[in-house]
C-alpha cells in the first residue's frame, strides 16, 4: 500500500491503472485497481466529511439508475454519490422483468443511451443481465446487483470498510456466515478479499451452500459448517440477510434451528479477535441472522458500511466518468 | 426414367457393412446398382454428380427435431425446417409434437402430411403426443394416431410426470407396437434451473440442473418399461448416470433405446461462458458471458459427462443421434440468462460438429455414420430406411470431411438463428441431399452433367 | 532538451523570506491567516513560508492541503483522471484570510478552482495568493498578491519548479519544447 508522504509526492494520471469502461464483477479487478479505488474513496471520503459534501467534479454529466428490482439503501446510495459529484441523476424503476413489461432489456438501455445518460447504474433479478446490457451500450454499465451472481460496489466498500480499521486485508480472517448460495454479496466479497490477501472462511448449512466450491476452481475459499469453530480468531464476521423464505422453501427446517447454529450473537462474537469487525450487507433480520446487541455493539460497523458505501461509489463514478470517454 | 450416377465417392453404408471407393447408380427414386460403373448406363440420359473425395452415405435420419408448425411459424417452418435439415444432410426428420395444436389428433397429424408433401422438401415424419393436449393427464387415441402414420409418441418438451400414466401408456402403447419416446426429467429437481447445476452455475449465480433431475426419472421409466414390455426411448441424454443406467438395463436384456444430441457430445457447461473458455486459466468472466445460445434442455454438463456420452455411444448403449433442432426467434434469445428460451438450432451444423470426434479419434466414420442412418432406422423399427441396399428408396447425404467453413447463422435455411457455433470454422460439410432420388440440396460447388448412356 | 536555471537555491529562500514579511505586514500580522498548499509542490512551500513568519512573528500559523482534482475544468481534455491526493483543512476557515500557495502561476485556471474549492469549505473574509513563479499568459482574470519572480515565458516553454522535500533539490528551470 502506498504511504501518504508518497502520494503527497507523485501527481499521476491514473491511466496506467484504470483502463475499465464497466464495473460488473470484481472478479476482473486487478488488486492495483482495487488499491485505486479504495485510495480514491479516501478523497472522496473526505469531501463527505465537508459541510458542503458537493464537488462540480461530474458537472454535466448524467448518470441513469435502472433497477429492476427494487432497492432503496443501494440506489439511494448511489443517487447521492452522483449528486455529491454534480451529476445528475434520472431515477428508473421496473416492476418485473423486462418481459413483463414488453420492452426488451436491450431496447430499453439503448434508449436511455440515446436520451444521454453517461452511465448507466443496473440492478436486475437476472444473473447476467449488466453484461447483456454493456454488449449493447457504449456509455458505462455498472452492476448494482444481478441475481445472484455479483454486486462488486458493495464487495468494495467492504474492503474499504475492513481497511479502514485494520490498515490492511492481507492476511485477515474472514468468515462470511449463512446463505451463500443466493448472495451475490458474498460472492464479489469472496473474489474481492481473495484478490487483496484475505484468507475467506465460509459457514453454512448444507443447504444454503452452492455446488462446487473448494478445489479446483475455488481453491482459496475454506468452508467450515461449525460456527463456533469457524469464527475463532477471526478479524472480520460478515453474516448474510437470511430470507425468510428459504425455509419455506424447504432447505431449512425452521429458523429456530438455524439461528441456534448460525446466528451470530455475542458470545460467537467472543470467540473472534477481540477487536473483530462486524459487517452486514443491509438489510438486517435481526433476530435471525444476527442479534441487535451484535448489530448495535461496539464493534458492529455497519452503519459506517453505509457511508462508505457512498464513497466508494463517488470514487467509482469519478474513475469512470471524470476524464475523457 | 430419371437417372442419375454419383461417381467416385467413398460408399459408407453402416446396414450393408460397405465402406469402399466406388459408384452409386439411382433410378426412378431408388437405389438402382451399387457398383463400379465403367461403362455407359442403360438409360437414355443420365445426371452425372461428381463424388470424387467425398463420402457418400445413406440419408440421415433425425428422431427428433422441433418444426414449430403449426403455432409457431416465427420460430420455424416446415419449408425451412425442411430446407434447413436438407443443408444437414437429413433426408427424413421426426418432428415434435409440442406445436399449437400439439399433434394429438389424426387432424393435427394429417396436416403436417400434407403441409410436408407441398412445403417441405426432405421427408418428415410426425411424432404424437403421449397425453392429450401434452398435459400430462390422459393418454391419446394412441390406435388413431397409429393409423395417421406417426412413427413414435412423446410429450417432449415435457416430460411425462405421472408415473402411473407412464406406464399405463407403456402398457398400452403395446397394442400398437408405438415406440413411446420420453424426455426425462423431474420437474421438482430441475425446477428454476436454467443451466447445469456445478461450478459454473455457482460462479455464474445461475440456478442449476442437477444431472439426477434427469437420472431420477431415466430410473424411473426403465423400471416402468422392464415391468411392462412397452418400447421405451429416452430421449436426449445428457449425464454420465443416464449412460450407467441405461446400460445396466440393456445389459438386463431390456428392449431400450436411447438418442445423444451432437451438442452433448461435443460442448460443455464452460460454453455458457464464451467460446473457447478454459477453465484452468482462473480468468474473469468475459463479456460475452451468459451466452443463450447455449442455453439448451437437458442443459450442456460437464467434461466427464461428455466422456461418457461418446462412450456410450461407441458402446452401443446409446443407439442414435438426434438433433433436437429446437429454432427460435432473436426476441426469445436475446434476452436475460434466465428468462430466453431453452434450445440450439441444429441441423445445419449437426454433421460438421460431428466430424470434430472423427477428426480427434474419438469415433470411427463407419460408426458415427451407422449413428445417424440405419440405427436410427432401427429405432424405429423401420429397417428400408437408412440403408443403400437395391431398392431402397434413394436417400443420400453425400459430404467431404475435410472441408471448412464458417458458421453462419445469417445464411441459416432455418429460421432459427440460435447456434453457440456462431462464427466457429467447422471442418466437415455436406456437400448434397438427395431425398426420393432429387436433389433437394447441392452445394455450389458440386458439379452436375448430364451424359449420353446406352440405351 | 535544454534547461536553464533561472532561481537558484539561494535566490528562492531570499523570495521565500519576503514573500513570508509581505504577507505579515499587509495582513498587520498574523491573526486570521490560514495556509492552503496547493498539491504538489505549494505545499512544502507554504510549510516554508509558515516556518519563516514562526521565526520572526513566533506565530503558528495553520497549514491545509488542497488537491483541486474534483474541480478541474479540463477532465475531459485530459483524457484520463489524475489520481486523487488528500485534501485536509485542518481549520474553520470561515472569517479568515486564505492565503492559497502554488508554485506557478500560468494560466490561472488552477487557482480558480483552488477559490472554488476554498469557497466550498466555508466563507473567508478573504482570498490571498502567493506564487514562486509567474510566467504570464492568463486565461482568467486572476492575479498573485506575492509573487516570487515575474519570469517571461512563450508557449512553447515549461517552468520546471524542483523543491528539495519533493525533488532533492532547490532550483527552477526554464524548460524549452
Amino acid at each position: 500500500m502506498r504511504t501518504t508522504k508518497q502520494r503527497e509526492i507523485e501527481p499521476s494520471l491514473a491511466a496506467p491503472i484504470w483502463r475499465r469502461r464497466h464495473i460488473l464483477d470484481l472478479d476482473d479487478f486487478t488488486g492495483e485497481e482495487i488499491e485505486l479505488v479504495l485510495e480514491t474513496a479516501d478523497a472522496m471520503k473526505e469531501v463527505l466529511s465537508r459541510d458542503i459534501k458537493k464537488v462540480p467534479t461530474l458537472r454535466g454529466k448524467t448518470v441513469v439508475t435502472l433497477f429492476y428490482e427494487p432497492s432503496t439503501r443501494t440506489r439511494v446510495s448511489f443517487e447521492q454519490a452522483a449528486k455529491n459529484l454534480s451529476a445528475d441523476v434520472i431515477n428508473l424503476g421496473a416492476s418485473g422483468s423486462s418481459a413483463e413489461k414488453g420492452e426488451s432489456l436491450i431496447d430499453t438501455v439503448r434508449t436511455l443511451q440515446a436520451l444521454g445518460a453517461d452511465a448507466l447504474v443496473m440492478r436486475h433479478y437476472h444473473a447476467g443481465a449488466p453484461y447483456l446490457a454493456a454488449r449493447h451500450l457504449d456509455v458505462s454499465v455498472i452492476n448494482g446487483g444481478d441475481g445472484c451472481h455479483a454486486h462488486p460496489t458493495q464487495g468494495l466498500l467492504d474492503l474499504y470498510t475492513i481497511r479502514e480499521h485494520l490498515g490492511t486485508v492481507a492476511g485477515a480472517k474472514v468468515v462470511i456466515i449463512g446463505d451463500i448460495t443466493h448472495s451475490r454479496v458474498a460472492r464479489s466479497n469472496i473474489w474481492g478479499l481473495s484478490k487483496m490477501g484475505a484468507k475467506v472462511v465460509l459457514s453454512a448449512p448444507p443447504t444454503l451452500l452452492p455446488p462446487g466450491l473448494g478445489a479446483p476452481h475455488f481453491p482459496k475459499i475454506v468452508l467450515e459448517q461449525n460456527l463456533d469453530r469457524a469464527v475463532e480468531g477471526a478479524d472480520v464476521i460478515m453474516p448474510l440477510r437470511l430470507q425468510l423464505e428459504r425455509q419455506k422453501r424447504g432447505l431449512l427446517p425452521s429458523l429456530r434451528e438455524y439461528i441456534r447454529f448460525y446466528q451470530l450473537d455475542a458470545r460467537r462474537l467472543a470467540k473472534a479477535k477481540p477487536n473483530a469487525l462486524v459487517l452486514h450487507p443491509g438489510p438486517m433480520n435481526e433476530g435471525v441472522e444476527i442479534t441487535p446487541e451484535v448489530a448495535h455493539g461496539a464493534q458492529s460497523v455497519i452503519e459506517e458500511q453505509v457511508t462508505n458505501g457512498v464513497a466508494v461509489r463517488m470514487a467509482l463514478l469519478y474513475l469512470l466518468l471524470g476524464g475523457a470517454q | 426414367m430419371t437417372a442419375l450416377l454419383i461417381a467416385g465417392g467413398r460408399i459408407i453404408d453402416p446396414s450393408q457393412g460397405i465402406d469402399a471407393v466406388s459408384d452409386l447408380v439411382i433410378a426412378d427414386g431408388r437405389i438402382a446398382r451399387l457398383g463400379p460403373a465403367n461403362k455407359p448406363l442403360p438409360y437414355k440420359r443420365y445426371s452425372v454428380l461428381h463424388a470424387e473425395g467425398m463420402i457418400v452415405s445413406p440419408g440421415f435420419i433425425d428422431l427428433h427435431c422441433h418444426l414449430r408448425e403449426p403455432g409457431f411459424e416465427d420460430k420455424e417452418t416446415i419449408a425451412t425446417g425442411t430446407r434447413a435439415a436438407a443443408r444437414g444432410g437429413f433426408t427424413t426428420i421426426c418432428c415434435m409434437p409440442n406445436t399449437e395444436p400439439p399433434i394429438d389428433t389424426r387432424a393435427t397429424v394429417e396436416f403436417i402430411q400434407k403441409k410436408a408433401a407441398t412445403d417441405g422438401v426432405v421427408q418428415v415424419r410426425p411424432i404424437g403426443c403421449i397425453t392429450k393436449g401434452r398435459r400430462g393427464q390422459e393418454m391419446v387415441e394412441m390406435g388413431e394416431l397409429a393409423e395417421a402414420g406417426v412413427v413414435a409418441l412423446s410429450d417432449d418438451g415435457n416430460p411425462v410426470t405421472d408415473p402411473r400414466l407412464m406406464r399405463y401408456a407403456l402398457e398400452y402403447s403395446r397394442l400398437f407396437g408405438l415406440l413411446l419416446i420420453d424426455h426425462c426429467e423431474d420437474v421438482s429437481l430441475s425446477e428454476g434451473g436454467v443451466m447445469n447445476e456445478g461450478w459454473v452455475s455457482t460462479r455464474l449465480g445461475l440456478k442449476g440442473i442437477p444431472a439426477s433431475a434427469e437420472e431420477v426419472a431415466v430410473a424411473r421409466d426403465l423400471a416402468l418399461a422392464e415391468m411392462t414390455g412397452g418400447r421405451l426411448h429416452i430421449a436426449h441424454v445428457s449425464t454420465a448416470g443416464s449412460v450407467a443406467l441405461i446400460r445396466s438395463a440393456k445389459e438386463r436384456g431390456n428392449a431400450i433405446t436411447a438418442e445423444v444430441t451432437p451438442h452433448h457430445l461435443t460442448m460443455t457447461e464452460e460454453r455458457v461462458i464464451g467460446q473457447g473458455w478454459d477453465s484452468t486459466k482462473a480468468a474473469p468472466l468475459p463479456l460475452s458471458c451468459y451466452d443463450t445460445n447455449a442455453k439448451v434442455n437437458p442443459p450442456l454438463r460437464t467434461a466427464r459427462d461428455v466422456e461418457a456420452l461418446i462412450t456410450g455411444l461407441k458402446d452401443g448403449v446409446i443407439d442414435a443421434i438426434a438433433t433436437d433442432h429446437a429454432p427460435h426467434t432473436d426476441v426469445d434469445k436475446m434476452c436475460e440468462f434466465g428468462i430466453a428460451a431453452f434450445g440450439i438450432s441444429g441441423l445445419e451444423t449437426a454433421l460438421s460438429s460431428l466430424l470434430a470426434l472423427v477428426h480427434s479419434g474419438k469415433i470411427d466414420l463407419m460408426t458415427l455414420i451407422s449413428k445417424l442412418t440405419s440405427e436410427p432406422a432401427r429405432v424405429l423399427g423401420k429397417g428400408e430406411m437408412g440403408t443403400l441396399k437395391t431398392g431402397a428408396p434413394a436417400d443420400i447425404t453425400i459430404f467431404d470431411p475435410q472441408a471448412e467453413w464458417i458458421v453462419d447463422p445469417a445464411a441459416f435455411a432455418s429460421k432459427g438463428k440460435n447456434t453457440p457455433l456462431a462464427g466457429q470454422t467447422l471442418k466437415g460439410k455436406v456437400m448434397a441431399t438427395i431425398v426420393g432420388g432429387g436433389l433437394v440440396y447441392k452445394d455450389e460447388s458440386i458439379k452436375v452433367e448430364m451424359r449420353e448412356g446406352s440405351s | 532538451m535544454p534547461e536553464k536555471v533561472i532561481l537558484d537555491e539561494e535566490e528562492i529562500r531570499r523570495a521565500l523570506t519576503r514573500i513570508a514579511h509581505e504577507i505579515v505586514e499587509r495582513n498587520h500580522g498574523c491573526d486570521g491567516l490560514v495556509f492552503v498548499g496547493m498539491h504538489t509542490r505549494g505545499v512544502p512551500l507554504a510549510k516554508r513560508i509558515a516556518a519563516e513568519i514562526k521565526e520572526f512573528e513566533h506565530s503558528e500559523i495553520p497549514i491545509g492541503i488542497l488537491d483541486i482534482s474534483l474541480y478541474r475544468d479540463d477532465l475531459n481534455s485530459l483524457g484520463l483522471q489524475p489520481l486523487l491526493r488528500p485534501t485536509n483543512i485542518p481549520t474553520d476557515i470561515a472569517g479568515k484570510s486564505v492565503i492559497v500557495v502554488d508554485d506557478v502561476l500560468y494560466t490561472g485556471r488552477s487557482i480558480r478552482a483552488a477559490m472554488d474549492a476554498v469557497i466550498d469549505f466555508g466563507r473567508p473574509q478573504s482570498i490571498q495568493l502567493a506564487v514562486l513563479v509567474d510566467r504570464g499568459h492568463r486565461e482568467l482574470p486572476i492575479r498573485a498578491d506575492y509573487v516570487g519572480k515575474n519570469i517571461p515565458t512563450s508557449r512553447d516553454e515549461e517552468v520546471v519548479v524542483r523543491l528539495k522535500e519533493t525533488d532533492g533539490r532547490d532550483e527552477v528551470a526554464i524548460i524549452k519544447k
